[in-house]
């Protein structure tokens, strides 16, 4: 069947369970795909015989257990991929990074991810790994050491970052779904420059087992999808607490954080909606002025604020609260992350994986060699500015100070959250700038400011398609973002599911694809 | 206060980096740029404030969690070659670095 790309993971799951194409055809149609739209360098480590046949092999035993009558759930015999940070057995791991990449070649882990392993244990087939900056440190994918993603409505301008390869493989129809994580934005941010949909959920939500770790008090899993029911169906799946991740979170509020939780409370919110033409009355929607002030392109702010006006056709209610924290959400996540950051590549040094440089005299030669070969220039600004902040001296002046901002920054969205169930605004300032058109590192971690807040608190966070803004052939998508209080994903999909079955920015397809 | 490049070799040399001399410069300027920004936040008053070291304890107790300090995978070859088939250099199943002691 030659349109089963078109289809998102529900359609996929339906027609699977008729009997109506099997897993191996959906597999060799978007390995056909993959290979026919390389050019996007959505996927890493893509042509290895070994790799495909690591895809097939999934499928077929998908396609057995289907024929047994023991296929394993909705999502069996789905094609997904993972971003290259979630560490896999099947397929070689890099971060998109030279530093993981050594004499044996690409690195291989003897165990998957614990987010990898649940999705395998649900059925899910692996079409392979995904582009993304390097140790997922940058927001326009410019940053991989494998070269930049290409966003598909433009082809000259960057998909966002840093998932790239996995919001360019759902907009160019190579996937239905993909896993991505969010340190700071990196789930939503490509999300809604590639005109898909995304969800960064509370943080503990997802095991961080097996996911390269970057900023560890940030990095969260998350997915990429066509819409928001497709995310709550993988979502539905990764979540739960993990005992081998001791940042996971044992409760979700008042329930034990376990996979089918989110899936639950969202049934419930379905279930509980008494007029189907105003799903979202009694939600009241937060806008925060900080979110709304200058340097948000005019072309998103109009698309934002047609989304907005939907919403309230659906039944919600606008309020104008306030972060005033915002602009500080940048300096004080510029100074946490890489601070974790340079404490975590710290275990790159060439001694026991990735890459060893040559002909090193001593151990510290070759730390130092091994280190400034492997990392790319993004990475070691990073680990420079931690290395800094954390040094003897300035811990107090900028580490301390940065972790009381962000108490602070925290204590803001809850203040905000006593007048709102969850809160709406922008993305991303403006819609996807061309490739290679980033002036310097200061002006791009600006572009983070929408983020940055939601991340330092540890909430969830979604992209919605919520219109179009200047450029490209058929313009440039634009996102909505959606920010609940801690647990509260089931609110976000449900809000975003309501706003796209009245809505079709979602199913708008880029040319060509 | 504006790093210098005495400062920048510095943070390199404990970074366990080799910076060449066009890659200091840059970093030098990229590095001063960022922390006029910085300086933002510095200037914010947080007298009595807690730190937030992890974002869930703003909402909810958060207790660290330690396993036992036992072996929980038993030890076999198989499982050594499948943690060491990435390895730069090894010889009889151990890591092999350069002479540490003369």
């Amino acid at each position: 069947m030659s349109e089963l790309h078109t289809l998102g993971l529900a359609a996929l799951a339906e027609g699977l369970a008729a009997r109506r194409f099997s897993s191996l055809e959906l597999a060799e149609t978007l390995l056909a795909r993959a290979r026919a739209h390389a050019g996007l360098n959505a996927f890493l480590h893509f042509d290895e015989a070994a790799a495909a046949e690591a895809t097939r092999a999934a499928a077929r035993a998908s396609d057995a257990r289907r024929a047994a009558g023991q296929a394993l759930g909705p999502l069996d015999g789905l094609l997904i991929a993972h971003k290259d940070v979630f560490v896999t057995t099947d397929f070689p791991t890099t971060a998109a990074s030279r530093m993981l990449v050594g004499a044996q070649g690409p690195y291989r882990s003897p165990f998957d991810a614990t987010v990898v392993e649940r999705l395998q244990a649900a059925g899910t087939v692996s079409l392979g790994k995904l582009n993304c900056d390097e140790f997922a440190m940058g927001g326009a994918n410019e940053h991989s050491a494998f070269g930049a993603a290409k966003n598909p409505w433009d082809r000259a301008r960057i998909p966002g970052g840093s998932s790239g390869g996995s919001a360019v493989a759902v907009a160019a129809r190579l996937l239905p779904a993909a896993t991505g994580t969010d340190t700071g934005g990196s789930v939503r941010q490509p999300a809604a420059l590639c005109g898909v949909t995304g969800l960064k959920p509370t943080y503990g939500r997802c095991s961080r087992h097996g996911m390269i770790a970057f900023a560890s008090s940030l990095d969260q899993a998350g997915v990429l999808a066509r819409s928001a029911a497709d995310c709550a169906l993988l979502i539905d799946t990764m979540a739960g607490f993990d005992p081998l991740d001791s940042t996971s979170a044992e409760f979700a509020g008042t329930e034990p954080n376990r996979p089918g939780l989110i899936g639950a409370q969202l049934a419930a919110r379905r279930a509980a909606v008494a007029d189907p033409a105003r799903p979202l009355a009694g939600l009241r929607i937060g806008l925060p002025k900080e979110f709304f002030g200058e340097g948000l392109a005019a072309d998103v702010r109009a698309a934002v604020q047609q989304g907005l006006a939907q919403l309230q056709a659906l039944g919600a209610t606008l309020v104008d609260v306030s972060l005033p924290r915002t602009e500080l959400a940048i300096p004080v996540y510029y100074i946490i992350a890489p601070a974790e950051a340079s404490s975590n590549l710290s275990r790159y040094d060439g001694v026991r994986y990735g890459h060893r440089a040559e002909g090193a005299k001593d151990l510290l030669e070759l730390y130092r060699k091994s280190r400034s070969e492997g990392f790319g220039a993004e990475v070691k600004r990073r680990i420079m500015i931690g290395t800094y902040v954390l040094s003897h001296g300035y811990y107090d002046a900028y580490y301390l100070q940065a972790q009381k901002l962000r108490r602070m920054i925290a204590d803001d969205f809850q203040a905000a959250f006593q007048a709102c169930d969850l809160i709406a605004g922008p993305v991303t300032p403006t819609v996807a700038r061309p490739l290679g058109g980033g002036s310097d590192p200061v002006t791009e971690y600006l572009a983070d400011i929408f983020t940055l807040p939601a991340s330092l608190a540890g909430l969830p966070g979604m992209s919605v398609p919520t219109g179009f803004g200047a450029g490209g052939p058929l313009g440039l998508p634009v996102g909505l973002q959606l920010i609940g209080n801690v647990w509260q994903e089931a609110t976000l999909l449900h809000t975003a599911e309501a706003f796209q079955q009245a809505t079709d920015f979602h199913l708008r397809t880029p040319e060509g694809y | 206060m504006a790093l210098t490049p005495h400062d920048v070799q510095r943070i390199a040399m404990l970074a366990r980096l080799d910076l060449s001399p066009a890659e200091s410069d840059t970093m030098l300027t990229q590095l001063n740029g960022f922390f006029d920004i910085v300086e933002r936040m510095r200037a914010v008053d947080t007298t009595g404030v807690e730190p937030l070291h992890t974002p869930l304890s703003a909402v909810q107790d958060v207790a660290l969690r330690l396993r036992e300090d036992v072996v929980s995978v038993p030890p076999s070859e198989a499982a050594r070659e499948a943690n060491q088939r990435s390895a730069p250099a090894l010889a009889d199943g151990l890591f092999l670095v350069p002479r540490v002691i003369e």
